[in-house]
Formats: C-alpha cells, structure tokens, sequence
C-alpha cells in the first residue's frame, strides 16, 4: 500500500493491521530543542564544525551495539588472562581489544550463583554507551530507576529472572564517573563453545544484569 | 573502612542520591582524582577530587521495608560528602 497513514483514515479509525492510528506530533519544539537547533546551526555557520562532521559522530554512536559487549564477554569467559585484565581495568581491557570506547572509565562485575550484580543510573541515564550502543528504553525510565534500588528483586522478577534468597544482589547506581558492564555467569551447556559461537550467547541485558546469558533463540 | 555520606542539601548539580544522604556504608574501592561535578556543571575551574565506591547494605538504606536486607547497593560517592565513622 502506498499510503498506509491518509487523513481520512486517521479519523479515529484502525489501520489495515489492526491497532489505532497514532496521532501526528504537531507540538511546537520545547525550550531545548530550540537551544539545540539554534547551537548546531551557529557551529555549522561560523565554521566550526561541518554537517556532515556530526552526522559521522551520530553514525559512530549508532554504530556501537550490545554486539561489542558480548565480544568483550565471550572473550572474558574463555581467555583468563583477559578476565584478570577486564576485572582489574575493564575500559583498558576493552580498548585493547580494539574498541573505541573513548574516555570513558569502565568497572566490569561479575554474576555467579551467590552474586547477582544489576546496574541503573538513579540519577539520569548513565550507561556504557561507548561500548553497548545506546540503552533501551526503559532504562531511562523513573519506574525502572527508582525501583532498581527500592525493590530490585521484584524488578528482576518481572525480566523473568528469580534469584535463589542466598544470592545476594548489588544494585550499582552509577552516580558519577564510572560506567557498568555486567559479566554474566557463563551457562552450563555453553562450555566448550568456540567464541563465535559463545557471543550469541550473551544479551544485552545480561550485561545490565537484568537477565542471564542463553542459549541463541 | 566506614563512612557516612553527609545529609546535606545544597542547591546545584550533586551526584550525591538524596536516598543514600545520611546513609552509612562500606568503602568498596578507590577510584581515583575527578573534577567536582558541582563546579564543573557550572564552568567553574573543578578541583580534583577523590571518588569512591560506596557499599550499603539494604537495610541501611531502606529500614525495615527493605526488600532483602543483605542485599546491597554500591554507588560512587565524592570524598568531600563522606566522613569517617
């Protein structure tokens, strides 16, 4: 279908899939998109920066995926020496893996069956974005923020994962400096794999904390 | 070691989370020198200064509603918010 969205048809009406239409965002820019617009144009026009030079840093950004982390992690779980190093300074670790991860300062933790380690920014919405790309959605969200420390357990429950009362979690709020990443226990049946393979093991969100490496779906 | 994160409330840019202000805890490790957020926020020339990780227990944090009270929550906390007990 050419036009799946015409005027007509947004009348308060279902589309041809099934699920209302959503309405246009007609709302004017808000006070920081102006400021942001306005800041980027003045860059652009006194010579400072070019166009083209920040849609690259847009593309790098986006470039960055959850990809990069289960690297960093297959790695870890079959390569000692590389855990020794990941454990004790995970941005060198990584940056010498090859990663442009920039400045940024990283703290690797690891889960096992008597430590659950999941991570949240309180705060904003610090995550290790020069490594893992950008966070999802609800991660930036007040519910998961706020409940991550009050009730982590419960949250944790409703990702699908219940943990035994004799692991203890530690929730890591990352206040200030530091970033995260989450090095998850490798699984039983996983033992043996080639890295490669191994990578389709470890999620994203294992390495939040807020599930557990598995078997590729 | 243990510290007790200051119970203060100064306007500005803190890192420090109103829940943990007044909350005592574990030192867990040093990280190192980084500028004051709360000068830095503000284009202030930002003293250096020293970052910890901070380890408290659940029931520190949240008293008898806590959820697990040997759970724990870790956080990064400037040294200028923290005092010695």
């Amino acid at each position: 279908m050419p036009h799946d969205h015409n005027d007509s048809e947004a009348q308060g009406t279902i589309s041809s899939s099934g699920h209302p239409y959503r309405p246009d965002d007609d709302r004017p820019l808000t006070y920081w998109q102006n400021m942001e617009i306005a800041v980027r144009e003045l860059l652009i026009e006194k010579g400072h920066i070019t166009a083209s030079q920040i849609q690259n840093q847009i593309d790098t950004m986006d470039a960055r995926s959850p990809t990069n982390g289960a690297n960093v992690v297959a790695r870890a779980w079959t390569d000692p020496e590389f855990k020794a190093a990941l454990m004790n300074n995970a941005a060198q670790a990584t940056r010498d893996m090859g990663f442009d991860i920039g400045p940024m300062h990283l703290i690797a933790v690891e889960n096992s069956d008597m430590v659950h380690n999941v991570v949240v920014c309180t705060l904003c919405s610090c995550y290790p974005r020069n490594l893992l790309g950008l966070p999802p959605d609800w991660y930036k969200s007040r519910a998961y923020r706020s409940r991550a420390v009050i009730e982590p357990r419960k949250v944790l429950t409703e990702f699908g994962l219940v943990l035994p009362k004799k692991a203890q979690v530690r929730v890591h709020d990352s206040t200030a400096d530091m970033r995260y990443i989450v090095l998850p226990a490798q699984p039983e049946a996983s033992k043996g794999l080639p890295v490669h393979d191994l990578v389709k093991w470890v999620t994203r969100d294992s390495m939040i904390g807020v599930g557990k490496a598995h078997a590729p779906i | 070691m243990k510290v007790r994160v200051h119970n203060n409330w100064p306007p500005g840019h803190v890192r420090t989370p109103g829940y943990l202000r007044g909350k005592t805890g574990e030192i867990e490790r040093k990280i190192g020198l980084f500028s004051n957020p709360e000068q830095n926020a503000y284009r202030h020339a930002p003293e250096q200064r020293e970052l910890l990780r901070v380890r408290f227990k659940m029931s520190e944090v949240w008293g008898s509603n806590a959820e697990n009270p040997n759970d724990v929550i870790e956080a990064e906390i400037y040294s200028h918010w923290l005092e010695a007990v």
